[in-house]
C-alpha cells in the first residue's frame, strides 16, 4: 500500500435540466452512477468506496452520504460526504483522487448531484455567509461576483462588452454538448440588451439554475491500465480556500486562483501554461471571471485576459479552448458543477468528448469556485505522472 | 497498512452551551492545544481538513466560519461533513497519498444554537418520513425496542451504561456530565421515547476536537509519543430505517472486520484493551460492541453487571465518559479517537487504563447507526 | 402515467441562537452606544481587520488591541442591484434597485460589506468617500446602520 497514481477510467452525467420533477434525489444521482458505470465497464459491486457531494440547503436533507445510498450504490458500502460550496464539486474530485492515492482503496466513485429546482438558491447562498456580520447585508452570490467584476473594470477598463464576448463563447460551445442546459447562440447585442441583474452583470452574463448530477469513477495504476484503454491521469490537485471574511477578499484578482494554479504548476513543471496546457475547462459563474482569472492562472499578463478572449484563442479551434462543454454558464447544478468540469476534462484527455474535442490533449486543467472566493485545481494529463 | 500515527491532540471542555464562543474560538483553542501537544507550530502543518455541518451550524458551507481559525488561509484545505471520525479518515489518506506529510483534522459543533429535534428531523427522507416528526431519538428509541428485544437485554441492563459512564466522567475534566448516579436515578428519569429514559440519552453540548496526523517520516519528527494508526474502515448501511435489521449494526461489523483485518487482530475480545464508543444512548454501547466482536451477540448486558467495561475490567469502554456525559456531534468521533490516543500514552490520568497498548474508536453518522468508522489505533508500530 | 408531484416543505424552519462572540459583542455595543467601529489590529503584522475577530488568518496569531476605525472610508468596490431576490432573514423581497459594496474605512485594512445610497448614482465609484448613517433605535445588528451615504 501507500502512494498510488490515479487516473478517471470513466464519467458520467444526466442530462442537466432547469427542473427534473421526474425524479427525485436519489434518482438524479442514480442516473449518473449508471452513466459512469456503462462508460467504465463496472458494475457497482467493482466500486470500493463513494465520496458525495452536494449543499445542504439547497435540498434541505441533512446526512446526504446516508440519505443517498439508494440512489448512489453506497449500500454495505464506504461512503463519506465532502462540502464547499460551489467548490464541492471539485473538492469531491480531489477527495476521490486522495481515496485512490492512499492505497486503501482500488477504484472509487465520485458523486456530486443538486436539485436547485427544489429551494430559493440565492437565499441559500446567502444562509453561506457569517450570519453575524455578513448575511444580514449580503446581497447574494451575482453581486458578490458583481462588486469583483467592478474592481476589475476599474483598474483595467475593461468594458461590458469584454464580459459578453466571454459570454458568447460559452453559449457557443455548449451547442456541441447536449448535457448541457441552454444551448442556444447569442450575440454580444443579446448580452447587452438582457436585464442588469446586479452593475454591470447582465442576465446572459450570469449560469442558470440547474438539476443535475455527474459521477466520475477513478482506479489506481494498478488496474487502471487493465480496465480502459483511454485514461486521464491525475497530475496534481489543489485547493485554496483562503478566505473566511468576504471582506478580506483582495477585490479583482482571485488570489486562490493565483496560489492553485501556481501550485500545479510547480508539481508537474509546467513552465508556460498558455503553451503546456491544451484545454480548460473553467468553473466560470459569470462571463467577467473568463477575463479576470485567466491573468490569475498566468495564461496572460494582468490585463490583457480581455485582449486574449477577443483573438479567438479561448474558442475552439484557438491556442487555448475554455469550456468546450459550454461551461457554467451553460449549466450550473451546484454539487455537480465543480465535478462536471473535471469529467469533461478527463474526457477531453481521453479523446471522448466527441464533436466538442480539442485535438491532442496533453495537458488539461479543470477548476472548482466557491465559498468566499475560492479556487480547487486538478491537472490531468495524458502521460502517467513521472513522480 | 502504510505507517501513519496520530502525533497531537487537542480538545475544548465540553459544555452545555458555550455561548460565549463562537465556532472558530473553539477551533482556535483546539487547534492550538493540539499543535503545542505535538509540539509543532502551524508552519508544520502541511494540509487541513476541518469537519462541520451545514445544518447543525444553521450555515451553507459551515467550514468557511473555521478558515483562519484552523491555519488555512495560504494551505490546501478541504471539508468533511460528518462525524469528526469520517474527518480523520480523509486526512489521514491525504497523507497516505503522498501529498502531504501532516494533517490537522478539526471537528467543531454547537448543538446550544438550534433545536435539535429538528436537525436531526431534517435527516429523515423528504417525501416519505419527514412530516411524521421524527428525529434521532425516535429513531433510536425504535432501534433501541428492536435490539432488546431480540437479546432479552432490559431497561434495567441498559440503564447500568448510564451509570458507569457519568461514574468514569467524574475522573474527566472536559467532561459536561460527571454523576454519580444509580440504576434506580436512570429508570425514575423522565421516559423520552419509549424505551428511553432521559439517563439513557446523551445531552446537548458544544466543543471542538483537533487531531494531527503524520506520515512515517514526519510521526517521529516533533515528538516521542506518536500513537499509530493500525487499521481504520467505514461502512454504510441501507437508509430506510425499514430497509434494515435494526437489532443489528452490519455495517459496523463490516467496517470493524476490515479495521481489524488491516490492523492484523485476530482475536479482538482479547487484543483490544481499551475502547471509545459512540454511545449517544446506552443501548447502543452494548450494541455497537456486539457488533465490533468485543463480545458476544447479546452477551453484552451481562458482561457489563460483571464490571467487564469498568475501568478496572478486562475491556474498559468509554473510561472517559463516553457521549452520555457529552456529545457535541461531529466533534464526539474524534474526541474518541483523541482518548484513545490519551490511553496509548499514558496520559488520560484518573481514568488511565493501565498497560493500554491497543484500542478502537468509533464514530457514527446517520440515522440510528446507518453509517460507522472504525479506527484501531496502537501504542507500537 | 400521472403527473409527476411535488411536496411543499411548507413552513418547516430551523431556528438557531448565533454564538457573537466576545470580539463581536464588544462590537456591536459600542456601535449601538456610541455609533463607533470597532476594529482589531494583528500584534504581528499591524493589519486593522474589520470585522473584529480573534485570529489573523495570514498570521496565525491572536489579536488582542482594538482599535477604532471610520466612521468615514471609501468605497472598495459595489454594485447596483437590479433584481430582486428573497431575503433569506425575512422571506420578503427587497425592493430594488439599492446599492451594495466593500467599504475601506478609514484605518481599516479589510472591507466592510453594506448598503450604499444610490440616490445618485452617477457619485456611486470606488474610491467615492462615503459615510454612514445610523438607525434611531439601535438593537446591536450590522443594521444598525442603516446605509452609507457618499459625501460630496
Ligand atoms: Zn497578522
Amino acid at each position: 500500500m501507500g502512494k498510488k497514481r490515479v487516473a478517471i477510467i470513466g464519467t458520467g452525467q444526466t442530462y442537466h435540466k432547469s427542473h427534473r420533477p421526474d425524479v427525485n434525489g436519489q434518482e438524479l444521482i442514480h442516473e449518473a452512477v449508471s452513466s459512469a458505470l456503462c462508460d467504465a465497464d463496472l458494475t457497482i459491486a467493482d466500486i470500493d468506496a463513494i465520496v458525495i457531494g452536494n449543499m445542504d440547503h439547497f435540498e434541505g436533507i441533512n446526512y446526504v452520504d446516508c440519505w443517498s445510498v439508494d440512489g448512489s450504490g453506497g449500500v454495505m458500502k464506504p461512503i463519506i460526504k465532502l462540502t464547499t460550496g460551489g467548490t464541492t464539486g471539485s473538492t469531491i474530485a480531489i477527495g476521490g483522487y486522495h481515496l485512490v492515492a492512499s492505497g486503501l482503496f482500488e477504484k472509487v466513485l465520485v458523486i456530486g448531484w443538486e436539485k436547485n429546482s427544489e429551494s430559493d438558491t440565492t437565499g441559500a447562498i446567502t444562509t453561506a455567509f457569517d450570519p453575524v456580520w455578513d448575511r444580514l447585508v449580503f446581497a447574494g452570490a451575482i453581486s458578490g461576483l458583481a462588486v469583483e467584476a467592478q474592481a476589475y473594470m476599474a483598474r483595467y477598463g475593461a468594458t461590458d462588452r469584454d464580459g459578453a464576448r466571454v459570454s458568447v463563447r460559452d453559449r457557443k460551445h455548449a451547442c456541441n454538448n447536449p448535457h448541457a442546459q441552454l444551448r442556444k447562440e447569442v450575440t454580444i447585442e443579446d448580452v447587452l440588451a438582457s436585464p442588469m441583474l446586479a452593475d454591470p452583470i447582465h442576465l446572459l452574463d450570469v449560469c442558470p439554475r440547474t438539476d443535475g448530477a455527474c459521477a466520475v469513477i477513478m482506479a489506481n495504476e494498478d488496474v487502471a491500465p487493465k480496465l480502459a484503454s483511454k485514461l486521464d491521469w491525475i497530475w496534481a490537485t489543489s485547493s485554496r480556500h483562503k478566505y473566511t471574511y468576504i471582506g478580506d477578499v483582495n477585490w479583482g484578482e482571485l488570489d486562490s486562483m493565483y496560489n492553485a494554479s501556481r501550485e500545479i504548476y510547480k508539481k508537474a513543471g509546467i513552465k508556460e501554461p498558455n503553451k503546456e496546457i491544451s484545454v480548460i475547462e473553467l468553473y466560470q459563474p459569470y462571463s467577467f471571471a473568463g477575463i479576470i482569472w485567466i491573468e490569475d492562472m498566468g495564461i496572460v499578463p494582468r490585463g490583457k485576459g480581455a485582449e486574449y478572449i477577443w483573438s479567438g484563442a479561448t474558442d475552439m479551434g484557438g491556442e487555448l479552448p475554455i469550456n468546450p462543454s459550454g461551461g457554467v454558464i451553460a449549466c450550473n447544478p451546484i454539487g455537480a458543477t465543480g465535478l462536471i468540469r473535471c469529467a469533461e476534462a478527463a474526457m477531453q484527455v481521453m479523446g471522448k468528448a466527441d464533436i466538442r474535442q480539442v485535438p491532442d490533449v496533453n495537458f488539461a486543467i479543470s477548476t472548482g469556485f466557491g465559498g468566499c472566493m475560492w479556487t480547487d485545481m486538478i491537472l490531468h494529463g495524458q502521460k502517467k505522472p513521472d513522480f | 497498512m502504510e505507517n501513519a500515527a496520530i502525533i497531537g491532540i487537542g480538545m475544548t471542555k465540553i459544555e452545555a452551551n458555550k455561548v460565549r464562543e463562537t465556532f472558530a474560538d473553539m477551533v482556535w483553542e483546539a487547534v492550538n492545544k493540539a499543535l503545542n501537544d505535538a509540539q509543532m507550530t502551524i508552519n508544520d502543518i502541511d494540509n487541513i481538513i476541518t469537519t462541520s455541518n451545514d445544518f447543525w451550524d444553521g450555515r451553507t458551507i459551515s467550514c468557511m466560519a473555521v478558515g483562519d481559525a484552523s491555519g488555512a488561509r495560504n494551505k490546501n484545505v478541504s471539508c468533511v461533513e460528518g462525524d469528526g471520525t469520517f474527518g480523520a479518515f480523509y486526512g489521514l489518506t491525504r497523507v497516505l497519498s503522498g501529498s502531504y506529510g501532516t494533517t490537522l483534522v478539526t471537528a467543531h459543533s454547537k448543538g446550544s444554537e438550534s433545536i435539535s429535534s429538528l436537525i436531526t428531523n431534517a435527516a429523515f427522507d423528504p417525501i416519505y418520513d419527514r412530516s411524521l416528526g421524527m428525529d434521532m431519538i425516535t429513531a433510536c428509541a425504535m432501534q433501541a425496542t428492536a435490539y432488546m428485544y431480540r437479546t432479552g437485554t432490559t431497561s434495567k441492563q441498559i440503564a447500568q451504561v448510564s451509570v458507569k459512564n457519568h461514574g468514569n466522567a467524574k475522573n474527566n475534566p472536559m467532561s459536561q456530565l460527571p454523576m454519580d448516579i444509580t440504576v434506580e436515578d436512570v429508570l425514575n428519569s423522565e421516559m423520552i421515547s419509549d424505551p428511553l429514559h432521559k439517563l439513557d440519552c446523551s445531552p446537548v453540548s458544544d466543543g471542538c476536537c483537533a487531531i494531527i496526523i503524520a506520515n512515517k517520516d514526519r510521526a517521529l519528527k516533533y515528538n516521542d509519543k506518536p500513537v499509530w494508526i493500525k487499521g481504520v474502515s467505514f461502512c454504510s448501511d441501507s437508509y430506510f430505517l425499514g430497509d434494515r435489521d435494526l437489532s443489528k449494526a452490519a455495517s459496523l461489523t463490516k467496517a470493524t472486520n476490515a479495521a481489524y483485518k488491516m490492523a492484523g487482530i485476530n482475536n479482538p475480545k482479547d487484543e483490544i484493551q481499551v475502547a471509545e464508543l459512540y454511545d449517544a444512548f446506552t443501548y447502543q454501547e452494548l450494541m455497537w460492541l456486539e457488533a465490533m466482536g468485543l463480545c458476544d451477540d447479546g452477551k453484552g448486558s451481562e458482561l457489563l453487571e460483571n464490571k467487564y467495561f469498568d475501568i478496572g475490567g478486562k475491556l474498559p469502554v468509554n473510561p472517559s465518559g463516553g457521549l452520555l456525559s457529552g456529545h457535541p456531534v461531529i466533534a464526539a468521533g474524534l474526541i474518541r479517537i483523541a482518548e484513545i490516543v490519551k490511553q496509548l500514552r499514558g496520559e488520560a490520568g484518573k481514568y488511565q487504563v493501565h498497560g493500554a497498548k491497543l484500542g478502537v474508536a468509533q464514530g457514527v453518522n446517520g440515522l440510528a447507526g446507518q453509517s460507522h468508522c472504525v479506527w484501531v489505533l496502537g501504542k507500537e508500530k | 402515467m400521472s403527473e409527476n408531484m411535488v411536496i411543499d416543505s411548507g413552513n418547516a424552519r430551523q431556528p438557531f441562537n448565533y454564538s457573537v462572540g466576545l470580539y463581536g459583542s464588544k462590537f456591536f455595543k459600542e456601535l449601538k452606544e456610541n455609533k463607533r467601529f470597532l476594529g482589531v489590529k494583528c500584534p504581528k503584522c499591524s493589519k486593522v481587520y474589520i470585522p473584529p475577530r480573534k485570529v489573523c488568518g495570514e498570521c496565525f496569531i491572536e489579536t488582542r488591541e482594538f482599535v477604532e476605525v471610520g466612521p468615514r472610508g471609501k468605497i472598495g468596490s459595489f454594485t447596483i442591484l437590479r433584481y430582486a431576490f428573497i431575503d433569506p432573514e425575512t422571506g420578503e423581497q427587497k425592493p430594488v434597485p439599492y446599492g451594495y459594496g466593500f467599504i475601506r474605512l478609514d484605518g481599516a485594512d479589510t472591507l466592510f460589506q453594506h448598503y450604499i445610497n444610490i440616490s445618485d448614482e452617477n457619485k456611486v465609484k470606488i474610491g467615492a468617500i462615503v459615510e454612514p448613517v445610523f438607525a434611531e433605535n439601535r438593537k446591536g445588528t450590522i443594521r444598525d446602520i442603516l446605509h452609507f451615504n457618499i459625501v460630496d
